[in-house]
């Protein structure tokens, strides 16, 4: 068993397996299926690796896989960030 | 790809993906057409929330007979949706706002709805994290039966259905003109080949407006940016979605622990705008901790944004049309999840010619000709 997405606990079998059965062909789909990449880390460690799994098996080139980035770059407390902002 | 179906749907949406699956179910061939994947619009990107208390008769019978069909959805289509029923409790502000709250629950009880006005102390019975102070609220509706399901895990619950009775679906496949001929829909032009059909329904989301344009029809739609945010994951603390229409906030605890929400941002725009902004997240922090204090400490992981396909009643467009075959699914204007499972049987059951088991009639495009009655119970 080789972890990918050690913040939701996801193997390569998990990704191999979700590519033949729902036919995800981007990053964003296993996202969808597995919650890979949703988790603490936001997908700095599972997402590199998952697009080598997607592109080896799919034939596709990084630049088709990768999904989009969303911010804020660094989690931060809602106590922390919370300002009251009028329209 | 296909060169012939009776049904071309475009969209592989919630709404695009469960009436494949009810027009597959009924024996017709279904093509369904999709520009990116699976629930790459307003479906992938939604609070994930059913809800039934609505303040237009036909938004509420929509949702209940939807809550009906989700209720057994795992079991029919054999995957898992991820429902929870944890209720939905709405806000109540002022007198004015209790006085729309009665008109109301009264118009939900008719149809059979368990929603009942609850106090201060009932609303931190339900959900202790809650504090009515911080939320300005002196009462609050509440419905047990309202809750949440997963859209990503319904949106492919109902795709693998539908592919396993014949439907086909096509990502990465864009519309790029529907041909009319003698008033009836003939062709639909893809960029990768062109498919010939008896139907098209439009459920394109915030791109109804330009697929409609296609055969001449215009509608009255326009997209506007909604944003969203989730945070880590924490232990299970409350199973309502809380919302209020007063400050427009919505947010609940998913089933993996992370608390998901949203607010109109500071900044909304009309149009097809995705940036994300600093504004929303600042805002919708500072309200949740003025709604749950204790979530103060809690960390944000992600925000993004999504588009409210808006009519100007906020309800929905569905049906047929001047072009013979044209049928439209589009203007949810922020409540296509919830209402899908019934919009879609309600569908299949038009263009399948069999009895339809409520009256759309009023949700026609037509209808914008003459006086609309505006669904008031939005939030987001």
């Amino acid at each position: 068993m080789k972890i990918v997405c050690r913040c939701e606990d996801i193997t390569e079998e998990d990704i191999i397996k979700a590519i033949d059965e729902y036919g995800c062909e981007t990053l964003a789909e296993l996202k969808q299926v597995l919650r890979l990449g949703m988790g603490q880390c936001q997908g700095r460690t599972c997402l590199p690796l998952a697009a080598k799994i997607l592109a080896r098996k799919t034939g596709k080139r990084m630049e088709e896989i990768l999904p989009s980035f969303r911010p804020p770059v660094v989690s931060i407390e809602i106590g922390v960030i919370g300002k009251e902002v009028k329209k | 790809m296909k060169g012939r179906a009776d049904v071309v749907i475009v969209g592989g949406g919630i709404n695009g993906s469960a009436i494949a699956y009810e027009l597959a179910k009924r024996g017709k061939e279904v093509v369904v057409v999709e520009r990116k994947w699976l629930a790459y619009g307003a479906t992938g990107r939604c609070g994930a929330g059913i809800r039934q208390q609505w303040s237009t008769k036909e938004n509420a019978l929509l949702a209940k007979k939807s809550v009906e069909i989700f209720e057994k959805l795992e079991e029919e289509l054999g995957h898992e949706i991820g429902l929870r029923q944890g209720g939905y409790l709405i806000a109540i502000h002022d007198e004015e706002g209790m006085k729309q709250a009665k008109k109301n629950v009264e118009m939900q009880r008719s149809i059979g709805l368990p929603v009942r006005i609850i106090n201060e102390d009932e609303i931190k019975e339900i959900a202790p994290i809650l504090d009515p102070k911080g939320m300005n609220a002196i009462a609050a509706t509440f419905c047990p039966t309202d809750g949440h399901a997963d859209p990503f895990k319904t949106t492919y619950a109902y795709a693998m259905a539908a592919q396993k009775l014949g439907a086909e679906f096509y990502k990465f496949t864009e519309v790029r003109d529907i041909k009319v001929e003698n008033g009836r829909v003939k062709k639909v032009i893809t960029n990768r080949g062109e498919i010939e059909t008896d139907y098209v329904v439009n459920a394109a989301g915030a791109w109804s407006r330009k697929i409609s344009k296609m055969v001449g029809l215009e509608i009255p739609n326009k997209p506007v940016r909604k944003e969203a945010m989730v945070t880590e994951p924490v232990k299970r603390t409350f199973d309502c979605m809380v919302i209020s229409f007063k400050h427009g906030i919505y947010f609940s605890q998913q089933d993996e622990g992370q608390i998901l929400g949203g607010i109109p941002s500071p900044e909304e725009k009309v149009g097809y705008h995705t940036e994300p902004t600093f504004s929303f997240l600042q805002h919708m922090a500072y309200m949740l901790g003025r709604y749950a204090p204790p979530l103060k400490n809690v960390r944000i992981l992600r925000q993004w944004t999504g588009f409210y396909d808006v009519t100007p009643d906020a309800l929905p467009i569905l049906g047929e049309t001047a072009i013979d075959g044209f049928i439209q699914c589009n203007g949810f204007s922020g409540h296509g999840f919830m209402i899908a499972p019934m919009t879609a049987r309600l569908l299949a059951q038009l263009i399948c010619g069999e009895k339809i088991e409520m009256d759309i009639e009023r949700l026609k495009m037509e209808r914008f000709k003459g006086k609309i009655t505006e669904e008031k119970a939005v939030v987001g």
